[in-house]
């Protein structure tokens, strides 16, 4: 759980995956934040800024009194993907632009960056 | 909102140290992490609220009493660790569970077995042969079967080996599944403040320096990596902490972050490496500078 990024960043990142992967489907139940601040050892106030942002970007759905559920995904989560890959690609852009990078290289960089997850995958 | 800790104005005078105008609140259901130096009056703060050091100044409150006058009502519900408590040496583990049983009708016989098993300790050992981290496993498994409503707890972690600093936070986070429990506890290691902690309080030389929600203190706070090129100045911004330069590069330390800044900075040209969080040592560390030394800043 500790990889230098802020915790709660580590959550929803988890939790998205979940529901990416299909291991946790719409209506699935959440713990409770103190369910799952005692299970991961994580404070109370981390836990619940964590669901607040999945709450925010429509990945789950918090109904008073009943719990946290998984949004319905079809309808989210590409599109969610998809506005945190271009977020990551302008950065990169950003980045290249200010180390004086050409965008051909920067192409090139972003294909050794696909070949090597590839490769890691399969190994 | 229930308070389950309170201190306005509290003050103690030592000949060589002096605890000044504390203010404290910890509300029902929090962890407050208290963070400071040794010797910033950290365990102090912790006597007072126990009644252990009756205050010069100032108004204390714990669970609803005032303290020191109530502290006998106070304390069934309190459950106090530190280092120094007091464990009849030639004792077993499971006399002393026995003897706290017999004093607190709350004490959780069931919990007690599973936390013996957890912790890995034997109820039929010696007190005075437990390792320091037994000892510390054992003290908190004597108060956290009584099931207090608060814990006020000094230094649990130091010391410790990885293994038993985990069992311990484990344990105190499911304390506070009851959102009805409270947990105070004061640490020089800010990883465990950082990992198990709602609320974040500095203290420093007898003063508290800032405190409050651990989330936004890891928000605001950012380190930026700047390049100027010579000659020019970097505009003056509020809630700039620090600013340090070597060669070209200059790294600035704010405790507000805002996208404006890397703007202003930008305008005024400078070019902006990178934004970086900090963590709660980081943040810790040069609030702390800051404040022995404001006018530096």
């Amino acid at each position: 759980m500790a990889d230098g990024r802020p915790m709660y960043l580590q959550l929803i990142e988890q939790v998205r995956q979940r529901v990416a992967i299909g291991d946790w489907p719409s209506g699935h139940e959440l713990p409770s934040i103190r369910e799952l601040a005692a299970e991961l050892s994580v404070s109370v106030i981390t836990i619940k800024r964590a669901y607040l942002e999945l709450e925010r970007e429509g990945v789950i759905v918090t109904r008073h009194g009943r719990g946290s559920f998984v949004a319905d995904t079809n309808v989210v989560m590409p599109d969610r993907f998809n506005r945190d890959l271009d977020r990551h690609l302008e950065a990169a852009a950003r980045l290249a632009a200010q180390l004086g990078i050409d965008p051909e290289t920067l192409e090139l960089r972003l294909r050794d960056a696909t070949n090597a997850l590839t490769q890691d995958v399969s190994s | 909102m229930t308070l389950a800790i309170r201190l306005s104005a509290v003050g103690k005078d030592y000949p060589h140290f002096v605890l000044k105008d504390i203010d404290l609140a910890v509300p029902e259901g929090q962890v407050m992490g208290l963070i400071g130096p040794n010797g910033a009056g950290k365990s102090t703060t912790l006597r007072i609220l126990m009644g252990l050091v009756h205050q010069d100044r100032g108004q204390v409150e714990v669970l609803g009493r005032a303290m020191p006058a109530e502290q006998t009502i106070a304390k069934r519900d309190v459950g106090f660790v530190s280092e120094d408590m007091r464990l009849y040496k030639s004792a077993t583990l499971a006399w002393h569970m026995a003897f706290i049983a017999s004093i607190y009708p709350e004490w959780d016989a069931k919990y007690a077995e599973v936390l013996v098993k957890r912790f890995g300790l034997r109820k039929d050992q010696k007190v005075g042969r437990l390792s320091h981290g037994e000892r510390v496993k054992a003290t908190l498994l004597l108060v956290l079967a009584r099931r207090p409503r608060l814990m006020v707890l000094d230094e649990p972690t130091t010391g410790l080996d990885p293994v038993a600093r985990h069992e311990v936070l484990s344990s105190l986070m499911e304390a506070v599944t009851d959102e009805h429990r409270t947990i105070l506890f004061s640490s020089h290691n800010t990883t465990d403040i950082e990992q198990i902690s709602d609320q974040i309080t500095f203290i420093d030389r007898g003063h508290i320096v800032e405190s409050g929600d651990k989330e936004l203190f890891l928000d605001r706070w950012r380190r930026v990596r700047l390049e100027i090129e010579p000659g020019v100045a970097l505009p003056v911004l509020p809630d700039v902490v620090s600013t340090v330069g070597s060669g070209r590069l200059s790294i600035v330390t704010t405790s507000n972050y805002d996208d404006a800044m890397s703007d202003a900075w930008r305008t005024a040209g400078a070019r902006v490496f990178a934004v970086e969080p900090m963590t709660l040592e980081e943040i810790f560390v040069a609030r702390v500078v800051n404040s022995r030394a404001p006018e530096a800043a």
